[in-house]
Formats: C-alpha cells, structure tokens, sequence
C-alpha cells in the first residue's frame, strides 16, 4: 500500500431521471479518495455512498476498464474522458486532481446521443451507420485465405490499422463544438477503404455511411481538430480528409 | 443531374463547396489587394487597372457575378450550417474546455465571418453601389470625372473619415482570424492533406492570413495619414 493522502472533492454530476425527463447538475461530497484509484473507482464509491445514504446510485457506462471497449463516456471538467490525452475515462486516475478541488461530471452531449439515464448515453446511431456499410460482403468464414497472400504496403496496413483502433467510444462527437461524428465515420471508412478487401465495395460503403451519418442528426465537420485531440486512441484527421476524397470521388464515379 | 444535387447536400458536400467558394474568394482577395496596394506607390496605375476592372467585359459580366454568387453562398451557406450544427446539440455543457482541444478562431468562424459580413455592407455602400449605379444607371462608362480617372479620389476620400479607417481596420483583424483558421480548412474539407504538403499549406496560410488583411490596414491607415 502506498502512503498517500486521500482527495476530499466536490462532485458536480449530471443526473436524469430517463430520456424524456429533464435532468440537472447534483452536488455531491466525496471523502479519502485514494490518488491511486481510478476515476470509475471514484465513481464506485459515490454509489456506494449514495446507497447507504438511500440515494439512487449515479448511472454510468462503463465494461472492460482498461481503454478497450469503449464504453466509458464522461465529459469531465470540460473535456471528453477528462484531462489527461489518449486515455479513456476507466484509464484517469485521481492523482489527476487536487485535494478540495470541483469536478463537473456530465454525459457526452448530442442530439444524436439521447441521455438514457443520468451519464449513460444512447450510441446506436453509431451502429447504425455501421450497419450502412461498416463490413465487407466476402464470406470470410470457413476457408479463410492466409493473410500474407495479398500483398499490401506495410504503410498502408499500418494506415488501416491505426484507424481500426478506433472503438466507437464517441468521445469525437462529445468534444467537436458541431457535434459532427466525422472522425468516427472516417476512421470506419478508412479502415477498409485502404485494404483490397474492402476496396471492392469502397464506393457504396462511403455513400451509405455518410448518408446515414447525416440521417443521425450529427453535426457538420468545421475542421476544429478537438475530435483528434481528445479521441483516447489518437485517430487522425488525415483519415477525415481520406473520407472526403473517397466521398467526392464516390459521388463522381459511383452509381 | 440528382447525383449532383445529393452530394452538394450532404454534409461532405456542402463543406466542400464552402471551400470552393472560400478559395474563390481567397484568391479574389489577393488580387484585390495587389490592386490597391498600386495606390500607395502611383495614382495613375491604380487607376488604369481600377477603370480596365471596371470596364472589362469578361471581369464584369463573368467574373464579377461568379464573385457575387461566392460571397452569398459562403454566407448563407456558413449560417446554415451554423444553425444545423448549434442543433445538433440541444443541451450544452454545464462546463466546456473547447480552449483545450481547439483554436479561438476555429470555433468561432460564426463571429469573425458576421464581422466580414457587416464590413462588406459599409464596404458595397461605399464603393460597389455607387460604381454600379454610375455605370449601369447613369450610363457613365468614362471612369472620369472634371477630366481625369475618379478612381484614386473617391478611395482616398474615404478614407478622410478615422472612424471608417477604424472600422476597415477592425474586420481586416477579424478577416485575419477567419483566414487563420480557414485557409487550411478549406483544403481539408476538399481532402487535400498529406504529411508533405500540409505542413506548407498550414504555414502559408498563415502567413496569407496575416499578410494581406495588414496589407489592406497599411493601405486604409497610409491613405488617411498622407491625404489633405
């Protein structure tokens, strides 16, 4: 065990009682937190508190915790997933905050996000624009083809890759002042769009994404660059430029 | 033609046309520049181009209405998206560190540009209007007036007045803070970016979003300190 001094804060938290109902910011104390504990751990504790207490326990997302799944989605003290970059809010831990200081706890905010109770948000449209063409129609189950038999530019892969390590947490759409899911869709678009795999499809794919997207009632990209800065798996604009050419010269060339 | 109404619609096209219109009006600017600079150094050249702009069939009756339909679609298409995209978020944030992720002037494009805006209505009651109206009403094509080029005069009268002088001066500062951010966007929005290049296209933009609206402050202040 570590000596440490425990975190005594204030904690602003956004609380909604359900999607129709209108929510508001709560104040709650919290004592001895440990620097050493996570933010979700926190978070823990205030439920627990709130429990004793015969409070309702404060709703939140959350799954893995250790940066994976995505499912974390608190917009801390200003910021999607808190200070601190390329972390998500599972991976803050409370040395990140001072004893006595305030900390404003809220859910992402979009209209295409739709509060479901207190932190925790909707993000199906994001499946939904998966839905539109997030995948490739091969039949890739039973004999699978080795991978080293098309060949492809070590750039190129590593380009894809990175942006499949998106994992759709939406702290994009959460930071950009428009609201816009550009970084997100780009990232889906790109992913394939630089294999041969998904090449095939690359026209329709980017139509159909784009289409939904647009549907969702997401915002315009204005080129900010909050999205990159606060995405914690640091996925590039470069792949929201991608987007756009892959879109405009779908719109030429496609059907 | 619905392929093309459905791409200038969504959302990747309509920021691209914004950024078509945007460099149209980047490279007007330029070139309006370059012509008013003339002014500091030789009245008679400054004339000569400002009548051959004026009088010129393919600068009025081509490139003047591409110019007019830029301008308004950069506007209306700027507070369209503005609106669209302020509605894309009903509740705001009970507390948002936008200065941590991003530029001033990258979130605030709404400001600099109604700024720009309200400019170019004194700058069209100063300058536009009365140029249209002594052409293409009185029927006046002579650019003369008592004998010589009226060109010179008019501009340097206008700039007598210090509080036209401080306004001209105030959105060229606002202008800069648009181009500061709007230069390199403009090339994003149209997918132009590479780890080559952008660098340069970022550093250009800089320097052309500083370099031409203090042009335009030097020209304004040169005017009003060097006219009786």
């Amino acid at each position: 065990m570590s000596a440490h001094k425990g975190l005594n804060l204030t904690l602003k938290v956004w609380r909604q009682k359900s999607q129709k109902e209108k929510g508001q910011m709560e104040t709650y104390q919290v004592s001895d937190i440990s620097p050493d504990s996570s933010f979700l751990e926190m978070m823990d504790i205030l439920n627990e508190q709130l429990i004793e207490e015969g409070k309702e326990p404060v709703v939140f997302d959350h799954d893995c915790r250790e940066g994976i799944c995505g499912s974390c989605s608190m917009y801390i003290n200003g910021e999607a997933h808190g200070p601190g970059r390329g972390i998500t809010t599972c991976q803050l831990h409370m040395r990140e905050f001072n004893n006595g200081d305030t900390i404003y706890i809220e859910p992402w905010r979009a209209k295409a996000f739709p509060v479901i109770k207190d932190l925790m948000v909707d993000r199906s449209a994001f499946d939904r624009v998966m839905a539109a063409g997030g995948f490739v129609s091969v039949n890739t189950s039973g004999n699978t083809q080795d991978a080293n038999a098309i060949p492809i530019e070590k750039q190129k892969a590593d380009e894809a890759f990175d942006a499949a390590t998106c994992i759709g947490c939406g702290a994009c759409v959460a930071s950009c002042k428009n609201a816009s899911a550009m970084l997100f869709v780009s990232a889906k678009v790109s992913q394939f769009a630089l294999l041969p795999q998904g090449q095939v499809e690359a026209k329709e794919r980017v139509q159909n994404m784009v289409k939904v997207m647009d549907e969702e009632g997401f915002g315009n990209c204005s080129n900010t660059g909050a999205c990159e800065v606060e995405c914690p798996k640091g996925i590039s604009l470069d792949n929201i430029a991608r987007m756009n050419r892959e879109y405009l010269s779908a719109s030429i060339k496609g059907e | 033609m619905s392929w093309v109404k459905n791409t200038f619609s969504s959302s990747i096209g309509r920021k691209f046309a914004m950024a078509l219109s945007a460099l149209f009006l980047m490279i007007f600017l330029l070139q309006h520049f370059v012509i008013n600079f003339t002014s500091v150094f030789s009245e008679t050249v400054f004339n000569d181009i400002s009548h051959f702009m004026g009088t010129n069939a393919l600068v009025q009756f081509a490139l003047q209405p591409v110019l007019i339909f830029a301008v308004v679609y950069h506007f209306a298409m700027g507070f369209a998206l503005e609106i669209k995209n302020r509605n894309s978020r009903e509740v705001k944030y009970a507390m948002n560190k936008g200065q941590a992720n991003s530029s001033w002037f990258s979130r605030n494009m709404i400001i600099s540009g109604a700024v720009i805006l309200a400019f170019l209505g004194l700058h069209f009651y100063d300058f536009w209007v009365p140029e249209i109206t002594t052409k293409y009403i009185e029927g006046d094509m002579s650019g003369m007036i008592n004998g010589e080029y009226r060109y010179y005069h008019e501009m340097v009268e206008k700039f007598h007045d210090p509080v036209r002088v401080g306004i001209y001066s105030l959105s060229f500062i606002l202008l800069a803070m648009h181009l500061m951010h709007g230069f390199q966007s403009a090339f994003q929005s149209m997918g132009a970016r590479h780890p080559k290049y952008t660098p340069g296209i970022k550093k250009f933009g800089n320097i052309y979003a500083i370099l031409i609206p203090a042009g335009f402050i030097f020209i304004a202040l040169y005017h009003h300190l060097t006219s009786h």
